[in-house]
């Protein structure tokens, strides 16, 4: 479970995240919604560790992130996997490389038992094909899917996920959200997504906040946020002439 | 004023940090054998062919230039060996290095900072300045200085072909110059050198690449600041340590 009390990010003269305040359980789809500039993107860095909140507390599990020691700090990372918007893999290294990286750091663990967790996690995301292949081989989706094989290598405990989507097809769209909906379950990991797809809200939004001006200004799930009554929520999420359409026949 | 001291207090605390919390030894070997073979193996070539010529022109121009019958022409083989040791091999090869292998370190670790590469280490718990530095200021400390003795060595032959094929001087005069009054010292000098320089390159290079933002045109541009930045720190090097060590 990760905790966050009264967050506040200010960068210079310019406070981005507000007082924010969420609590994301195990095994759901925690959704982080807004739109760009909403402040959505610093607050999963200041989740991660990539930037240093101004005030507030981050509790991953009952341990303070933003007090912790810097092998406390450590212990905490070898838990986390995160899934960057253009996939972040290494680009020298092949698909299983990049997969078996974390292992290779992070274990003792022999080739042959590697090897195997590798081709499990390949697997896991259709993908034991391309294990051979270098990210500039393969398409946008694929890299995606690189990207869960090596977040999910050393069994984390919280995943987390920028814009999965972006960038793709929605019918790839579909698959990334499909797999993630399933490792949460499968893992029980607690996993945060920070989209602005209003598929992956209404599909895999077990939780969902909406950052809206650095405030959190809604909280609920895919259910009750078609039927909220938040003008500007409702706005956000029906933005174009066809979600316009479909919000007539909810 | 301020910006060069923010710079500088920047760079000597990426250094510290790239020298401290190594992952497993076996992922740092195979990481230093890895940058040997890229910084040194791939600058193999062009360091042969610039040593044999540069060292082939010191030659020629040594002899045009020798007008009075009272100084013996087997100064050419000595002036030649001299140049060649004391600044061409250490000091032109590093400069050419700084080119070579510093935009080739700062447009890599440049790259991987604008691709979140650098970001996905952090978050998986690895010290990335130590993952992605280190290897390389090893690996430029180990093949700089063999770079700089195979510069030497081919300077040296350079500048023997040079005279013998023209016909400039004979191979023997040539070789009992260029083997006359060696002092070690001189080649322990161009040695220490060449380290320092490699030690530059590398880690000047990287902090240019490890601090980038944006995207590739401020890659290109931190590329073009870590050769010119290391160009101008070898030159200052060169000087304070001719400074410190020859007189």
């Amino acid at each position: 479970m990760i905790e966050i009390k009264n967050l506040n990010k200010v960068f210079g003269d310019r406070q981005v995240l507000f007082d924010i305040n969420a609590v994301f359980e195990p095994g759901k789809c925690n959704l982080i919604i807004g739109q760009s500039g909403s402040g959505k993107t610093v607050l999963m860095k200041c989740l991660v560790g990539l930037l240093e909140p101004t005030s507030g507390s981050i509790i991953y599990s009952g341990i303070d992130f933003t007090k912790a020691s810097e092998n406390e700090r450590k212990k905490i990372r070898q838990e986390i996997g995160m899934v960057f918007q253009g996939g972040a893999l290494f680009d020298s290294m092949t698909c299983e490389e990049n997969v078996a990286f974390p292992l290779r750091m992070f274990t003792d663990w022999n080739k042959s038992k590697i090897a195997d967790r590798v081709k499990f996690c390949l697997d896991r995301v259709n993908l034991s094909h391309a294990h051979k292949l270098y990210p500039s081989e393969i398409s946008g989706g694929m890299k995606k899917r690189v990207a869960i094989a090596r977040a999910i290598a050393l069994n984390p405990k919280y995943l987390f996920f920028d814009e999965p989507n972006s960038g793709l097809d929605p019918q790839t769209g579909i698959v990334i959200d499909q797999l993630i909906q399933e490792i949460t379950r499968e893992f029980n990991t607690t996993t945060i997504v920070n989209t602005h797809d209003m598929n992956s809200v209404v599909e895999i939004g077990d939780k969902i906040i909406y950052i809206r001006k650095g405030y959190k200004h809604w909280e609920g799930d895919s259910s009750s946020i078609v039927k909220s009554n938040n003008p500007e929520l409702i706005d956000f999420i029906f933005a174009t002439k066809l979600l316009k359409r479909v919000q007539k026949t909810f | 004023m301020l910006k060069y001291l923010d710079n500088f207090g920047r760079y000597c605390l990426l250094i510290i940090r790239s020298f401290s919390k190594s992952p497993k030894a076996s992922v740092m070997r195979e990481l230093i054998v890895r940058e040997l073979d890229n910084l040194g193996i791939g600058s193999l070539y062009i360091v042969s062919i610039i040593s044999f010529f540069m060292g082939a022109v010191a030659a020629i121009q040594l002899a045009a230039n020798i007008d009075s019958p009272l100084i013996p022409m087997s100064t050419v083989g000595y002036g030649t060996r001299e140049t060649i040791i004391l600044e061409f091999s250490p000091t032109v090869i590093a400069l050419i290095l700084a080119g070579k292998v510093g935009s080739n370190i700062a447009s890599e670790i440049g790259t991987m900072r604008v691709t979140e590469q650098i970001d996905a280490l952090e978050i998986m718990g690895v010290n990335s300045a130590n993952y992605l530095i280190f290897p390389k200021i090893i690996a430029s400390l180990i093949i700089n200085p063999i770079l700089t003795v195979i510069s030497m060595i081919l300077g040296i032959y350079g500048g023997y072909l040079a005279c013998t094929t023209t016909g400039l001087l004979d191979g023997t005069t040539y070789l009992y110059g260029a083997t006359m009054d060696f002092k070690t010292f001189h080649f322990i000098y161009a040695l220490i050198k060449s380290a320092v320089f490699a030690f530059v390159i590398a880690s000047v290079s990287a902090f240019r690449g490890y601090y980038v933002e944006g995207g590739s045109q401020e890659v290109g541009k931190a590329s073009t600041k870590a050769v010119v930045n290391s160009s101008i720190s070898i030159l200052l090097w060169n000087f304070i340590l001719t400074r410190l060590l020859l007189l």
